[in-house]
């Protein structure tokens, strides 16, 4: 019907673009395989460890250190609402698939950081390298999550490593912005600064870049670990475990029940991953976390009892 | 001249992707400042500016915001790297400093005020008066006692613990005085000090400071908007305009010489009471003239102030000495014509 010509040139013969995707990926899994499994061995220790601990911890113990991190780094309001968060996960019935999907979130997070935040410095001080890095971070970004998974299944096969693989994939853009972003907020005359009473270039990183980005930094982390989260339910159609997995059995089967259930484990997963990132993104004054939460309660116990005026409680601290 | 401890020799900066064709074409065509900005799209920060500080003195700069002043003094630690020109401090060439030696002449042998106080907000007041100190490697304990006793000298002792955004401006200033002290560096570069200060902290930090710099043999850059502070402060005054030095000179050949209408409005409205001596203003006696002359007597180098106290106590002709022999006379006309201006 369509005729070859001026008006539709389209009829006339396509790009051979999938093809030579084929061909590319195919040539690339044939070639190097070995270099891909070499990726791979790494992320499978470190999401093994993480599944083990996890896994081995009982329930109670791993609730009593997020009420207590949380508490220390946000205050008791939060580490109420967090504790009771997790224990209504675990009467729900999910807890085992929460630790995995947490073990592989934070499998995730751990390589984009490794990966994001060496490049954000990088690119911010190159900007040849950003130049080129902008582009990739946009395209990354808006990809279609379920486009990544073809490859990195011809890859890297299914299961676990593979979902952790194409997560960083997907999360691993905000990290990268926002620590670019927060290098080239550090004030210029700080800079300047610190050149000017003989830093080197490491100490101006470590001493006043660093600890200056960090909050922006941390918004980044923040960013990445809400990613993080929602490939993970992605990718559990290339066979990854956990919570993502009930979900799709949920749609599958259209079990309400079971996709409801995942559900509300992934929302309250999110709530606290976010919650305690947000709180560690503020900006805080060194040395002030030592005399709030639990470590001020603690130190302040010991300074009563030293003191001998046992008596006195310290109140100061339970209020934080 | 060994003695000179920073030695800048016709220093350009110009600010551009082109500066090196920009500065070319100044030097060979002598455009303008704004010739170039206009041609060349760079901006004149330094223009062929030449001066020596000896050891001790305190060398002000003046001029009008955007002259250069800032630009200028950032060359002297190699802030900036000047498009053409030699900078020596110490006898050594700053500009063929390697890292390391760059390094210790900035944490060791230069101290730095700047203008905007740049204090480091993510650290407490003593972290950031022990900068320096801490990027050399000094323990923790060490330059905290040292940074102590320098916040003392600054009366902010029991400051020590609040960060930045809890002072104000005139205590950051100080905070900023103290940490470019801390490594006691022979040279101090400070770029308006003491501008937001209350006169009466200003005055006494001007007062510790020159006898600081008088007691430890300082060797000072010093850059102010404040002619006064220039008179009080400076063994020599240099102004500038559009990057360059338009006079270098004592705080009186500035106010009483001053070489041109730019200048001579820097200078107007400044008292010169305590800036002009008798030597100046005085009607040289002839060789062999008679010194039998009665009345008061003056030295030299007396200060118009001192005249005016002894022409309220005496009438008729002062007498001028130089401490043996009379060299001159100063009368009522002369007097009054000295005070005016
Ligand atoms: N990094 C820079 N890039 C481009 N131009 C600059 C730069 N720094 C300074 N300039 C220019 O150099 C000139 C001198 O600036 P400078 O800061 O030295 O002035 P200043 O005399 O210190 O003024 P103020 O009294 O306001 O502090 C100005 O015209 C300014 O625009
Ligand atoms: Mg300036």
């Amino acid at each position: 019907m369509a005729e070859c010509g001026y008006l539709d040139p389209f009829a006339c013969g396509k790009l051979p673009l999938a093809d030579w995707m084929t061909d590319g990926l195919r040539w690339a899994v044939d070639n190097y395989r070995p270099f891909f499994q070499a990726v791979k061995a790494p992320v499978d220790s470190m999401l093994l460890s993480f599944t083990a601990a996890l896994g081995a911890v009982p329930p109670m113990v791993v609730i009593l250190v997020v009420a207590l991190v949380s508490w220390q780094i946000a205050g008791v309001r939060l580490a109420l609402g967090l504790t009771a968060i997790l224990l209504f996960v675990g009467f729900i019935g999910v807890w085992p698939e929460t630790m995995l999907t947490l073990a592989i979130v934070l499998t995730s997070l751990l390589f984009s950081l490794a990966l994001g935040i060496p490049l954000g410095i990088w690119a911010s001080r190159s900007e040849t390298l950003y130049a080129v890095l902008r582009p990739l971070l946009d395209g990354m970004q808006t990809i279609p999550a379920f486009v990544y998974l073809v490859p990195v299944v011809m890859l890297f096969g299914i299961g676990n490593v593979p979902g952790v693989i194409v997560t960083v994939i997907f999360a691993v853009a905000p990290v990268i912005r926002l620590t670019y972003l927060g290098m080239k907020q550090v004030p210029g005359d700080v800079i300047e600064a610190m050149r000017a009473f003989g830093a080197t270039e490491s100490q101006l990183l470590w001493k006043a870049q660093l600890p200056l980005a960090m909050p922006t930094i941390m918004a980044g982390v923040n960013q990445t670990l809400m990613m993080s989260l929602s490939m993970v339910v992605i990718a559990s159609m290339i066979a990854v475990g956990g919570l993502g997995q009930m979900v799709l059995r949920g749609i599958g089967r259209l079990d309400i029940g079971i996709a409801t259930v995942g559900g509300v484990g992934i929302v309250a997963l999110a709530i606290v991953l976010d919650r305690l990132t947000q709180a560690l993104a503020k900006p805080r004054k060194k040395g002030e976390w030592l005399s709030r939460g639990p470590i001020g309660l603690v130190r302040s116990v010991a300074r009563t009892s030293r003191t001998d005026s046992a008596q006195q409680l310290p109140s100061s601290a339970i209020k934080n | 001249m060994t003695d000179a401890v920073i030695e800048c020799r016709n220093v350009w900066k110009i600010f551009g992707d082109k500066s090196k064709e920009a500065h070319s074409a100044v030097t060979e065509r002598g455009l303008s400042k704004k010739e170039i900005l206009e041609q060349y799209r760079c901006v004149v920060g330094v223009a062929d500016v030449s001066f020596t500080v000896g050891k001790g003195e305190i060398f002000c700069i003046m001029g009008l915001s955007g002259s250069g002043k800032s630009t200028l003094v950032r060359h002297i630690n190699r802030l900036v790297e000047p498009t053409a020109g030699v900078i020596r401090v110490a006898n050594q060439d700053v500009n063929a400093l390697e890292g390391p030696q760059l390094r210790q002449l900035r944490s060791q042998s230069v101290g730095m005020v700047f203008q905007n106080m740049a204090l480091l907000p993510h650290r407490t007041v003593i972290d950031n008066v022990a900068l320096s100190l801490e990027l050399r490697g000094m323990t923790r304990a060490d330059r905290h006692d040292i940074a102590l006793e320098k916040l003392r000298l600054v009366s902010l002792d029991g400051w020590g613990d609040r960060y930045p955004d809890e002072l104000s401006g005139g205590m950051k200033q100080r905070v900023g005085l103290a940490r470019a002290m801390a490594a006691d560096p022979e040279i101090l570069l400070m770029d308006e000090p003491f501008s937001a200060l209350d006169p009466l902290i200003r005055r006494q930090l001007q007062e510790q400071f020159l006898d600081l710099s008088k007691v430890l043999n300082k060797t000072t850059v010093f850059i102010t908007h404040d002619l006064d502070e220039a008179i009080r402060l400076g063994t020599h005054i240099a102004i500038m305009k559009d990057g360059r030095f338009v006079q270098v000179g004592t705080a009186e050949q500035i106010v009483t010489e001053p070489v041109d209408d730019y200048v001579a409005d820097f200078v107007k409205g400044i008292s010169r009471l305590e800036l002009v001596s008798a030597g100046k203003v005085m009607q040289p006696l002839a060789d062999g003239q008679s010194s039998a002359l009665f009345g008061p007597s003056v030295l030299a180098t007396d200060k118009l102030s001192k005249l005016l106290q002894v022409a309220k106590e005496h009438d008729g002709v002062i007498t001028v000495s130089d401490g043996k022999r009379p060299v001159g006379v100063i009368s009522r006309y002369d007097l009054l014509n000295a005070v005016s201006g």
